[in-house]
């Protein structure tokens, strides 16, 4: 008896043994979480070693040249050698300019005035204008630090003779930071947050609202009823269709009150990225629940489907950033459209026409998704 | 229209490489109560879960309740009731709150009232608001049945109702499903208890997927051809394990102190307890229990599941 004693008081080597080798076992019967576990550090140490980098280069730039003299085309292509700069567009007018920048096609405007390589010469105040979608602090920090360099060394080449004045820099960068002028991060990240903080919630919630109707058995009921899977998807969606839009409004005052997160309107347009991203990530969700057999699953897969909705979507590093592969990645997760919503209606402005492709996006998303969560529910136990 | 409230043939379903239901034929006359028995296993929840549209059976053609169960399966489903294995009303919603739920999906008419009737004839009116699942076993049985009739159902399907529920609330549990079944209803009822197949009008044993037997209790016992002797006094029951091996037994099981020895062949069977007849174990031939006859007939049948 004493030894009976003995052995519950002590630490036992061979009942932690026998716990921990019952553990690994059940660890490997749930085939996901084994997969997500070897796959996951993986996947995104690749996807994210390789995809995300904070110092964006190469980013699209529109430049409205007016002046044909050779200091134009100097100042230009010393932009371009920069590494910051890619010449995408050439346009003919400002009106043109504005546009592209509003659209968020690109992230520069460059304006060479036409007295620009007389005033050069002269030594007479030559400016050259950049406007930067500083909507995102991050992406035009690296390359508005170079332009400060820009002056300096753009025309060394043209100016060795008698105009070379030492001590002055031969122009002027006027650099207008729109949308953002002060490079607020918060007014960045704020909104972005309304894209995260919903598809985190609402993804997740419904994945295990439907899993956890297989796992207690209640669903073996409900499809002895009459119920057919449409209902039982719309009955079960729609709750979470107002806690998506609660949430949405708490996050919007917040923003505005706590972080005076600039609000330039784009109601119509915000209203309607909001509802399509709430119904997209709603029937992601019950896609997942559809393919999850465990709550844990669908934790896991929803957790699988968060990280790059947080990494490559630009909310939290610059989408120009990354490299094509990874942009054309991010551009199929319905969060990275949904910024670009969220920031375009509120940091700018954007209308729903200005807007139409990333809500285009969003509903395809929906449409595609949806799709298949109710081609995937079944009516019976099969 | 025929009597028959469900008459279906040839039923058969494979999960993967498992055949779990094999050409079951079953007819089941309205207003009785059929239970269907059989191991673990044996493919009687796969078959109650194809006869209300839960599953799709790979082969099979009839009718429930008139109406063909794979075409009309949404029509069946309006008029069956279904009540799972494991308790599958809302835990977190209270009782009211279930039935209501299940009032709604049904788009009854006269919703509260019947809600209210529900719940009076249960006497839980009082309790009503108290959450499914905190109640004990018994009443979540109860409470599972009412919620399966409340569409009132033509068809009734229990899948092994009463799994750990204690006697007096069993007891209970078939008055209801007589009460029920007096009133017209057809239930079909799965179980492993042997008192509660005594108490069906019919039984259906199921051994792998394949229908053995049918009748009445009286009628499967005697298609058995089984011959039982029971052994008693002191230490009968040790005999067992010797007369098991004995040819002409089928099986000796020990009932408390006593033995039932049973066989088909009866002179092969005395033949083999004739070395025990001897003081203090008296032998006397009884008649088989069901229990027995089921034994022997998943003795039989081969397990093609291993």
């Amino acid at each position: 008896m004493s030894g009976a004693v003995e052995r519950r008081s002590g630490l036992s080597g061979a009942r932690i043994l026998a716990v921990l080798i019952k553990e690994f076992i059940q660890l490997t019967r749930d085939r996901l979480t084994y997969a997500m576990i070897l796959v996951m550090p993986i996947v995104q140490l690749l996807l994210f070693g390789y995809a995300i980098n904070s110092d964006p280069r190469d980013l699209p730039t529109a430049v409205l040249v007016q002046d044909q003299g050779p200091m134009a085309r100097s100042t230009l292509s010393a932009l371009v050698n920069s590494g910051y700069f890619e010449i995408v567009r050439t346009a003919s007018s400002p009106a043109e300019l504005d546009a592209a920048v509003a659209r968020g096609e690109v992230q520069f405007a460059l304006t060479i005035p036409a007295d620009f390589t007389r005033r050069v010469v002269r030594g007479d105040g030559a400016q050259i204008l950049v406007e930067a979608d500083a909507s995102d602090p991050a992406a035009t920090g690296g390359a508005i630090a170079a332009l400060a360099s820009l002056p300096r060394t753009a025309l060394s080449r043209d100016l060795v003779g008698a105009a070379s004045k030492p001590g002055a820099d031969p122009f002027e960068v006027v650099i207008h930071r729109r949308y953002n002028p002060e490079a607020v991060t918060a007014y960045n990240i704020v909104p972005g947050l309304l894209g995260v903080i919903l598809s985190m919630t609402l993804v997740m919630m419904t994945a295990l609202g439907v899993t956890r109707e297989y796992e207690r058995g209640t669903m073996e009921s409900l499809l002895a009823t009459p119920a057919r899977p449409i209902e039982v998807m719309i009955g079960k969606l729609a709750p979470y269709v107002v806690v998506g839009l609660i949430q949405t409004t708490v996050i919007l005052i917040l923003a505005r009150v706590l972080f005076a997160v600039p609000m330039a309107g784009g109601w119509i347009a915000l209203g309607l990225g909001v509802l399509l991203f709430i119904v997209g990530s709603l029937a992601l969700g019950f896609l997942i629940s559809t393919v999850a057999r465990t709550q844990l699953q669908a934790m896991q897969m929803s957790f699988f489907y968060m990280m790059p909705s947080i990494l490559l979507s630009g909310f939290m590093f610059p989408f120009r950033g990354m490299p094509d592969w990874a942009q054309a990645l991010g551009s199929v997760i319905p969060v990275t459209h949904f910024l670009r919503v969220v920031r375009g209606a509120l940091l700018k402005g954007l209308d729903v026409v200005a807007l139409w492709p990333s809500l285009g996006a969003l509903a395809l998303f929906v449409v595609v998704i949806a799709g298949a969560a109710m081609a995937r529910y079944r009516t019976t136990l099969d | 229209m025929s009597d028959l409230a469900v008459d279906v043939s040839g039923l058969n379903k494979s999960f993967g490489p498992r055949h779990v239901v094999q050409d079951v034929s079953i007819q089941v006359e309205k207003g009785r109560i059929t239970g269907f028995l059989g191991p673990n296993g044996s493919g009687k929840t796969t078959t109650l879960r194809m006869l209300c549209g839960l599953l799709t059976p790979d082969s099979g053609e009839g009718q429930v309740l008139g109406l063909d169960f794979r075409r009309q399966a949404e029509a069946v489903k309006r008029q069956t009731g279904y009540m799972t294995q494991k308790f599958s009303l809302y835990e977190d919603l209270s009782i009211e709150e279930n039935l209501d739920f299940v009032a709604r999906v049904h788009e009854l008419p006269r919703r509260r009232e019947r809600v209210a009737d529900s719940l009076e004839r249960l006497g839980l009116t009082a309790r009503r608001k108290q959450l499914a699942g905190s109640l004990s076993g018994g009443w979540k049985q109860r409470l599972a049945l009412a919620a399966s009739i409340m569409h009132e159902p033509r068809l009734l399907l229990l899948d092994e109702p009463t799994a750990g529920v204690d006697p007096k609330a069993r007891r209970e549990f078939w008055d209801e499903i007589h009460a029920l079944s007096a009133e017209g209803l057809t239930v079909m009822v799965s179980t492993h208890y042997m008192d509660e197949a005594e108490r069906c009008h019919d039984i259906a044993y199921i051994a792998y997927g394949r229908l053995m037997a049918r009748g009445t209790a009286e009628e499967v016992i005697a298609r058995s051809g089984l011959v039982t002797f029971r052994g008693e006094g002191p230490g009968a029951d040790r005999l067992a394990r010797d007369l098991a091996k004995a040819s002409g037994v089928a099986m000796a099981a020990p009932f408390g102190a006593a033995l039932h020895v049973s066989g088909t062949d009866r002179a092969a069977l005395e033949a083999a307890i004739a070395p025990y007849r001897k003081p203090p174990v008296t032998w006397t031939e009884v008649q088989p229990t069901l229990e027995d006859v089921f034994i022997r007939l998943m003795g039989q049948s081969s397990d093609n599941f291993q």
